[in-house]
C-alpha cells in the first residue's frame, strides 16, 4: 500500500486522529496522550493559554513536534475570531487556526455565517484555516470559496454524547467538499471514530473523550487505532463505503470506452 | 421583559403542597428527562428525591465530566470598600454594625493586585459594600483600570446597577457579574433588607438581565440558602438560571449557592441548611442545566468542598480574605472585620494541591481580554 498521507495548509499528516488541550485533570497527561495517539496536530484554546503564567502553561506541555492549532473558543462573532486568530500568531503559535464563533451557550452550535466571514479575512492574511460548522452544505461551500484549508463539522451537538447524530449531512459534505473533512464533536468513543472514517472522513478530531477518560493514553491509543481501522476499511474497498462518491466506474466503464457499441 | 412575573407566578403556585405531592416516580421522570422542565427541578429539589441522593449524584457527575471535564476554575474576592447603607439583618457589613469602615485607596488596590498576582490567580471578583457616595462608579472605573494591569479577567460583585453603568464597566474590561437575590420570597425580602437601596426587590432581581444585555460575559446569580425555605429558593434559582439561559444565550450563567454562616450580629438562620440539602440543591441544579457554572464558596469546611468536587461544582475561591484590603497585610493585624466568616482559609497553593489530589486541574486562566476590548481597538 501507498503511504496514506492527508496534506493540509501544505502539510503531510500520517496520522489522522486531531487531538485537544482542554479538560485534563492534568496537563502533563498531553505528552503521553500525543505518544500513544500518534497523532501530529493538537487544538488549544488561545483563552486559556498564558505566556506569563509561573504556575505552569498548557503550551509546556505540548511535545514540540506538533502541530499547533490554536482554536478561537470564546469568540462570539467573526470579529473576535479574527482578532484571536492574530493574537495567536504574534504570539508565536503559528499559521494554523481552527474558527470557533460560538454565541449560543446553551447548545453551543457554530454561527455558520460569522465562520465564514472570519475564514475569508483569515485565509486572504495567509491563515490555514479549519473552521468548525454545522455540516451544512451552502456553509461548506462558501467556505470553500472563502479560502479555507480543512472543514471541520461537527458529529453532534457538543456534549451529546448519542454518537454521531449527523451522519447524513457529513456524509454529503464529504461527498460534494473537495477539502479535507475533520470531523470535530461529538465524537465520544473509538467505535463512532472508525465511523466517521469508514463513511470517509479525512480526519477526527477527538479532546472529551481522551481527556475525561480514567487513563487518557490508553484511550488516546484506542482512538489511533479506531481512526486507522475506519481509514483502511474505507480504503480497502466498496464494502465499507456507502453513498454516492464513487470515484471511477468499475462496472459500468465499459460503457464509455468505446469499444462496448 | 423580566423574571418577576415568572417568579411571582411560582412563588404563589403552592410550592410547598407541590413539594409534598411529589413521588419517586416524578423523581425517576426527571432524572430520565432529556430536557428537564421546572416540575422535573421541584422534583428533584423535593423531600420525594432525598432518598436518591446517589442515584442523582451518579447522573450529575457524569454530566460535569462531560460538560467541564476534570477542571476546577479558580478566583479569589477582593474587597474594596465595606462601607455599606443597607441593613441587611444577616450581614456582617450591615450599616447597624459598629465595624472599622475603610475603603482602599489605588495604590492599596495595586497592593492588593500584587499580592493577589503573585498567587497565580487569573480571575479577580471584586466586592464592594452598597454605598454610592464612596464606592460610587467611577471609583470602581479607576479600580478596574488598575487591576486590570494584572487581570485578564476581573468580574463585580456590588450593588445594583443600571444597564448603561455596567455596559460602562463591561468597556473598561469587567467581564462578569455576580448578583445574589439572597431570597426569592418577595413578602420576605423586606424584614431582611428594611432599609438603604437593596431593599427594592424588583430592582434587584431584573439586575442580572440589564448585565446580560449590557453584554456581561458570565452571569452569576444565588439565593442565601437558609434566609428563606431552601427548597423554595433553590428551585427559583434554577428557573432564573433557565429563563437568562433562554434569553441570553451568549452569556455564560452560572450561580453560587452559599448557605448561612456565623457572623458580626445576632441574626440567626430561619432555616437550617444541612450538607444533605445542600448536596440535593448542588445536584438538582446540575441535572437541571448541565452547562451552568456552579461556584461553592469558602463559607463551606475544607472536607465538604472536597467531596463536593465531583458532584457538579465548576469554579472554587482559594485564598480568600472577606477584609478590606485583606490579601496585601501579613495575618495577625487584622484591623478590618470581614464579611462573613470563612470556613475554607486554603492559601492558592494548598488548594491546587488539592485538587490535583483529587484528580482536578485547577484553571487560573480562562480568558483572553481581547473580547472584551471592542470599544478599545
Ligand atoms: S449584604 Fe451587602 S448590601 Fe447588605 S449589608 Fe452586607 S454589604 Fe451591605
Amino acid at each position: 500500500m501507498t503511504k496514506d498521507i492527508l496534506t493540509i495548509g501544505g502539510l503531510e499528516l500520517t496520522s489522522r486522529l486531531f487531538t485537544g488541550t482542554g479538560k485534563y485533570r492534568d496537563d502533563s497527561l498531553i505528552p503521553g496522550v500525543c505518544e500513544a495517539s500518534g497523532s501530529q496536530v493538537i487544538t488549544v484554546a488561545l483563552r486559556r493559554v498564558d505566556l506569563e503564567s509561573g504556575t505552569g502553561n498548557v503550551m509546556d506541555f505540548i511535545p514540540r513536534h506538533m502541530r499547533l492549532l490554536p482554536n478561537t473558543s470564546g469568540a462570539r462573532t467573526a470579529d473576535e475570531a479574527v482578532r484571536i486568530a492574530r493574537l495567536a500568531r504574534a504570539m508565536g503559535c503559528g499559521d494554523w487556526i481552527k474558527i470557533e464563533v460560538i454565541s449560543d451557550n446553551r447548545y453551543l452550535l457554530p454561527d455558520g455565517y460569522e465562520t465564514a466571514k472570519a475564514t475569508e479575512i483569515l485565509a486572504n492574511e495567509g491563515f490555514v484555516v479549519l473552521p468548525y460548522i454545522n455540516p451544512d452544505l451552502y456553509v461548506a461551500r462558501s467556505l470553500v470559496d472563502a479560502g479555507a484549508a480543512a472543514v471541520m463539522p461537527l458529529g453532534a451537538p457538543i456534549g451529546t454524547n448519542r454518537g454521531i447524530r449527523t451522519r447524513e449531512m457529513v456524509r454529503i459534505l464529504i461527498e460534494e467538499i473537495d477539502l479535507p473533512i475533520v470531523v470535530d464533536a461529538g465524537i465520544g468513543r473509538p467505535s463512532e471514530a472508525c465511523e466517521a472514517m469508514e463513511m470517509g472522513a479525512d480526519a477526527c478530531l477527538v479532546n472529551t473523550a481522551i481527556a475525561t477518560a480514567d487513563d487518557p493514553a490508553m484511550m488516546a491509543r484506542a482512538f489511533g487505532r479506531a481512526v486507522r481501522a475506519g481509514r483502511e476499511a474505507f480504503l480497502s474497498g466498496p464494502g465499507a463505503r456507502a453513498g454516492m462518491a464513487v470515484a471511477s466506474s468499475p462496472l459500468t466503464g465499459f460503457l464509455d470506452a468505446g469499444t462496448a457499441a | 421583559m423580566s423574571f418577576y412575573a415568572t417568579c411571582t407566578e411560582w412563588m404563589n403556585a403552592g410550592l410547598d403542597e407541590r413539594l409534598a405531592a411529589m413521588t419517586e416516580t416524578d423523581v425517576r421522570r426527571a432524572l430520565g428527562a432529556s430536557n428537564p422542565g421546572p416540575l422535573d427541578l421541584l422534583a428533584m429539589l423535593s423531600p420525594a428525591a432525598t432518598p436518591h441522593l446517589e442515584t442523582m449524584a451518579r447522573k450529575a457527575s457524569g454530566l460535569t465530566l462531560r460538560h467541564f471535564g476534570r477542571t476546577i476554575h479558580l478566583f479569589t474576592p477582593l474587597y474594596l470598600s465595606n462601607f455599606c447603607t443597607n441593613h441587611c439583618v444577616y450581614c456582617g457589613f450591615n450599616s447597624n454594625n459598629r465595624i472599622p469602615r475603610s475603603q482602599l485607596t489605588m495604590e492599596q488596590v495595586e497592593a492588593e493586585a500584587r499580592a493577589i498576582a503573585a498567587t497565580g490567580l487569573k480571575n479577580l471578583l471584586i466586592l464592594t459594600g452598597d454605598c454610592r457616595a464612596k464606592a460610587g462608579p467611577d471609583y470602581l472605573r479607576d479600580c478596574v483600570a488598575v487591576l486590570r494591569r494584572h487581570f485578564p479577567s476581573v468580574c463585580i460583585e456590588i450593588y445594583a446597577m443600571e444597564e448603561a453603568e455596567y455596559a460602562a464597566l463591561a468597556a473598561e474590561g469587567v467581564d462578569g457579574m455576580t448578583m445574589f437575590q439572597e431570597t426569592y420570597d418577595e413578602k420576605l425580602y423586606p424584614s431582611l433588607h428594611p432599609r438603604g437601596p437593596k431593599s427594592d426587590f424588583r430592582f434587584r432581581l431584573d439586575a442580572p438581565e440589564r448585565a446580560c444585555r449590557a453584554g456581561m460575559r458570565v452571569v452569576n446569580i444565588g439565593a442565601l440558602l437558609g434566609l428563606s425555605d431552601w427548597r423554595h429558593d433553590a428551585f427559583l434559582t434554577g428557573l432564573h438560571a433557565a429563563w437568562l439561559m433562554e434569553r441570553h444565550p451568549e452569556a455564560d450563567i452560572a450561580t453560587s449557592l452559599p448557605r448561612m454562616r456565623p457572623h458580626v450580629g445576632a441574626y440567626q438562620p430561619a432555616t437550617v441548611v444541612s450538607d444533605r440539602d445542600l448536596v440535593q440543591v448542588l445536584l438538582a441544579l446540575r441535572i437541571f442545566r448541565p452547562r451552568l457554572g456552579i461556584t461553592i464558596s469558602t463559607r463551606e469546611a475544607p472536607a465538604f468542598r472536597e467531596n463536593l468536587l465531583p458532584l457538579g461544582v465548576t469554579r472554587m475561591s482559594a485564598g480568600v480574605s472577606t477584609a478590606v484590603g485583606g490579601h496585601a497585610k501579613s495575618d495577625g493585624d487584622g484591623e478590618s472585620v470581614g464579611q462573613f466568616e470563612i470556613s475554607d482559609g486554603r492559601s492558592v497553593d494548598e488548594m491546587c494541591a488539592v485538587l490535583r489530589k483529587h484528580g482536578y486541574q485547577p484553571v487560573f486562566k480562562d480568558w483572553e481580554p481581547i473580547f472584551a476590548d471592542r470599544g478599545a481597538a
